[in-house]
């Protein structure tokens, strides 16, 4: 296990080095976060729907299509030199591949999310304060399980034709479940209702985690082998 | 040090064969130079041997696994945002080397090949010849026993072929195992010590050099296509 989460680690250094040398994708990511939130705020009408019925859906959506742009960039910079044979050739384990191309997507969703959350209550002026820390808690297992299914759906679709429009049109099916569980999550909290209706759904994210982490671990090698 | 036996290996349904009953063996110290026109199978055989194709029959071993093979291609597998010793320190701790031994060896391996130099320039800056070189040192970095080299001389001009040649010959020399795969039979005869025509996924001669000088392997080549061909 040691080895694995060795080669966990040097894949997920690699690929941060790399997005903070080029800065491509992680700024495509916060302009666009931005900018969807800009959005969302000047074109919605504030006397027909309140913000606290809207926003917790603006939040998620903006998070997701945000997560996309490094989702697809993931395997994207393995084909430059046909870096990805050279991965494939090594010893290297493939789970220590998919782990630590997962690693790297969370860091830059977690950028992504560190921004974009100040700006979401700047603009929609929520009331995250008090409920700060679930809320994190919402964001990290919401997080985790899109990531960890985007991760191996990147690695799916890298060498096809298109790559960039297959990732939504196959990933975007497999976020409801979590999509819907983070946003009646979230709506909950930012309706200040007790933490014992949230509870559930984050019992209900942290078990799509499991599942999808489990079956995506299993499923990646037979993604990436010719 | 390599074994391949009966390896068949075909692609679309069976309409394009690859690989048809590919047997040979190579000691240390021996270069394996495969000669065939575009689409013969070489480089599926590559990678049949470096275990990124599972051959749809028989077999191929490496003395030592993965981390016994060092790949040269035509594609440097380097990553253009990171410097040259960036690279090698990355591969190397993919391929188990100790970290306390990282730095030197990657020193090592820049000075045998001229790119001391270079090390710290991302690789993206350099030219074609240089990026070669860093993809040598990249395939050297854990001092593999066996190289498998993929149409490695593409786009290097006279002088960086011969220095990659001589090179070459220097790791044959000190035991290394090579199997050369190329279309220009100029370019790889005088490395060999055995020589072998792939053809339409078979090897249709495969032999001891035994002396026999470029001119006369380049002809035996050239009547062997037209053979197949006609």
């Amino acid at each position: 296990m040691g080895e694995l989460l060795r080669q966990t680690w040097t894949i997920a250094r690699k690929d941060l080095l790399l997005e903070f040398r080029s800065r491509t994708a992680i700024v495509s990511a916060v302009v666009f976060t931005a900018l969807v939130l800009t959005v969302f705020n000047f074109g919605r009408d504030p006397t027909a729907v309140s913000a606290l019925d809207l926003a917790p859906s603006i939040l998620w959506v903006t998070f997701t299509f945000a997560a996309m742009l490094g989702l697809n960039r993931a395997f994207q910079l393995e084909l430059e030199n046909q870096a990805l044979e050279g991965l494939l050739i090594s010893p290297l384990d493939r789970r220590s591949l998919y782990w630590g191309k997962l690693l790297a997507n969370l860091a830059f969703v977690a950028v992504v999310e560190a921004v974009g959350l100040p700006l979401f209550v700047l603009f929609f002026n929520v009331p995250v304060g008090r409920v700060l820390l679930p809320l994190l808690a919402v964001m990290a297992l919401a997080t985790l399980g899109f990531v960890a299914v985007g991760t191996l759906f990147s690695a799916m679709v890298v060498r096809t034709r298109f790559a960039e429009l297959m990732l939504p049109v196959l990933l975007l099916p497999f976020l409801l479940l979590p999509l819907t569980y983070a946003v009646q999550a979230t709506a909950r909290l930012l309706a200040d209702r007790p933490l014992s209706e949230v509870a559930g759904w984050l019992r209900l994210l942290a078990a799509y985690d499991i599942v999808f982490f489990a079956v995506a671990s299993w499923l990646f090698p037979y993604t990436v082998d010719e | 040090m390599l074994w391949a036996e009966g390896l068949r290996h075909a692609f679309n349904e069976g309409r394009v064969v690859a690989l048809d009953d590919v047997s040979f063996n190579l000691a240390a110290g021996q270069t394996l130079a495969i000669f065939g026109p575009n689409g013969a199978g070489k480089t599926t055989l590559l990678k049949v041997l470096a275990g990124l194709i599972r051959p749809q029959a028989g077999s191929a071993r490496v003395a030592g696994g993965r981390r016994a093979i060092g790949w040269i291609g035509h594609q440097s597998q380097l990553y253009g945002h990171l410097s040259v010793r960036e690279n090698l320190l990355f591969w190397a701790s993919l391929y188990g080397v100790p970290r306390a031994e990282r730095g030197a060896r990657a020193t090592d391996v820049l000075a045998r090949l001229g790119m001391t130099d270079r090390a710290e320039q991302p690789v993206w800056s350099l030219s074609r010849g240089l990026v070669q070189r860093a993809a040598i040192a990249k395939a050297l970095i854990h001092e593999p026993r066996v190289l498998l080299l993929d149409e490695p001389f593409t786009g290097l001009d006279l002088g960086a072929a011969a220095e990659l040649r001589a090179l070459l010959a220097a790791l044959r020399g000190a035991g290394r195992a090579l199997v050369l795969a190329t279309h220009n039979v100029d370019e790889g005869a005088e490395l060999a010590t055995d020589v072998a025509f792939q053809l339409r996924g078979r090897f249709v001669q495969y032999a001891p050099r035994a002396g026999r000088g470029s001119a006369e392997i380049a002809e035996a080549y050239r009547r062997a296509v037209a053979g197949t061909n006609g």
